[in-house]
């Protein structure tokens, strides 16, 4: 396979973007990347989306996408792993450079949620579980993680202060980047009593329903010098697995198994491990999640993400950098995007272009997304060359 | 809305407990399915699950799905069968206090929603406390 970098990315304010269609959300960060690489064309596209059948009453979004972005006959495609949609188009198009199928591909992502009410959302989120023997019974997707938590916290002695903890920290994080959702900040007496969503996590321990898009623009490494004056960020490693659909049959129901994998595959075709990673985006689609997360990558032992996230390392300037971006809590989840942003986000750094948010020495960094209750998990590690 | 074929063919399982045992493992699946995941066995008996058996764990729903919203909040949980099967269902009739990992309960059948207003009513199981 050939080598692979980022030459181009792009996002959006992310929000409640009442005047823009679905179509102008994709199309508008789809360009932003194309400008960010200056490239003159692309050749092949992949759009991660989770449900804009269910958002939108619209199906068919390569061609919808492809058509709108004037790109049309290329192949053009929509990816569906739930809420790792985006990473797993990214991956799709690093294996279509990387076969030499074509030279400059587009992964995008993207989600309008606000085209429905709230019971629309949380039924198309709901999809993203085991629709006859979990949502059937009435739990939502707060309700399915609310169990995670109850699980680790059972299990470790995870507290609900140090779930509150990565709320603070993301919010913290996002109040510094100009694109995300909600760029204030929290404390966590405001996190723990905020409205309570399923017991134990609040409003605030969950991601919010948003509109947005991001891309990125991929080629050949031994290319990218010639295609774009950006400095390529090499795809170092990836790597994606699957685990039951269900939360009721995991091995363990407060570990990800398929982040875990994920992550090892990554690892392995970087030849790297954990303390090589300077800074990484997570799934933090609920707090619990985060927290599980980086016990999954290897970044903390396990059962100790819970003191993790309250020790600091996950902090800016920490042994760890966790989110800087704000994470998926203060940025924002348009579903589908969320991967891709993650890309954007960790290319940005790489790049040193990210000012007051910016990890100092960063030259290598993680992005993990993750589907539904942990069924589907996608890991990339990038680098700067 | 679904047709009424969605709700029908799940019965077995919702009214019955009917569950599949593989003949060349012994893995029990609920609901069935046409291979085993523990060997890849492909035949399979038919067994009936326990009706007993202990939470692993739970949450109250307090912001609920708009079919669920006049029960709002109710308590899910999963829980442990007897025989190892895990599941996933309300948790009825209990105070929100006494909710905790390794709480007795048994299954009893219920009502679980409506779909829409002049849907048909749909069963199937919950978890009740054992006292």
């Amino acid at each position: 396979m050939r080598e692979v970098a980022v030459i181009g990315v792009g996002m959006q304010k992310w929000g409640e973007l009442w005047e823009k269609p679905l179509r102008d959300v994709f199309t508008e960060s789809a360009m932003l990347a194309i400008d960010d690489a200056g490239v003159d064309k692309i050749e092949a596209m992949y759009v991660g989306c989770m449900s804009s059948g269910l958002f939108c009453g619209q199906e068919h979004i390569g061609s919808l996408m492809a058509d709108y972005l004037g790109v049309a006959p290329i192949p053009s495609l929509r990816v569906e792993t739930a809420c790792a949609s985006g990473g797993a188009a990214f991956r799709q198009a690093i294996f279509d450079v990387g076969v030499g199928a074509h030279d400059i591909v587009l992964a995008g992502g993207v989600e309008k949620m606000t085209d429905v009410d709230g019971g629309g959302a949380t039924f198309a989120l709901s999809t993203a579980a085991d629709s006859e023997y979990e949502v059937y019974h009435g739990v939502t997707f707060p309700g399915l993680y609310a169990m995670m938590a109850v699980a680790h916290m059972d299990k470790y002695g995870t507290t609900r202060d140090q779930l509150a903890h990565v709320s603070v920290k993301n919010h913290k994080n996002g109040a510094k980047n100009a694109h995300a959702q909600y760029p204030f900040e929290v404390t966590l007496d405001q996190v723990k009593n905020a409205v309570m969503i399923a017991d134990p996590l609040t409003i605030l321990d969950c991601s919010p329903i948003t509109d947005g898009a991001a891309a990125a623009i991929v080629c050949p490494l031994d290319m990218a010098k010639d295609l774009s004056k950006n400095a390529p960020i090499k795809v170092l490693g990836s790597g994606q697995a699957t685990d039951t659909i269900a939360l009721h049959d995991r091995e363990d129901i407060a570990w990800l198994s398929a982040v875990e994998k994920a992550g090892e595959e990554a690892y392995k075709q970087a030849g790297l491990k954990p303390s090589d990673i300077d800074f990484v985006e997570v799934h933090d689609c609920f707090t619990i999640a985060e927290i599980c997360v980086i016990e999954a990558l290897g970044f903390f032992e396990r059962g100790k993400g819970g003191t993790g996230a309250a020790s600091g390392e996950t902090h800016m300037g920490g042994r760890i950098p966790v989110n800087p971006s704000g994470g998926l809590k203060s940025k924002g989840h348009p579903v589908g995007a969320t991967g891709v942003a993650q890309i954007v986000e960790v290319t940005k750094q790489l790049r040193g272009e990210c000012a007051d948010r910016q990890c100092p020495d960063a030259r290598i960094g993680m992005a993990q997304n993750m589907g539904g209750t942990g069924g589907s998990s996608v890991v990339h590690i990038l680098g700067s060359v | 809305m679904s047709t009424s074929a969605r709700y029908w063919r799940e019965i077995p399982q919702r009214y019955r407990l009917e569950a599949a045992k593989c003949v060349s493992c012994g893995k029990v699946f609920f609901p069935p399915r046409l291979t085993c995941k523990g060997c890849g066995g492909r035949e399979f008996e038919q067994v009936t699950l326990p009706d007993t058996g202990k939470l692993v764990t739970y949450t109250v729903i307090r912001v609920a799905p708009t079919e669920f919203s006049d029960q709002a909040p109710y308590a899910v949980g999963v829980a442990e069968l007897d025989n190892g099967v895990r599941l996933t269902a309300q948790v009825a009739d209990v105070d929100f206090d006494e909710l905790k990992p390794g709480l007795p309960v048994k299954i009893e059948f219920r009502k679980v929603r409506e779909e829409g207003e002049a849907g048909i009513l749909c069963y199937g199981y919950k978890f009740v406390p054992v006292r």
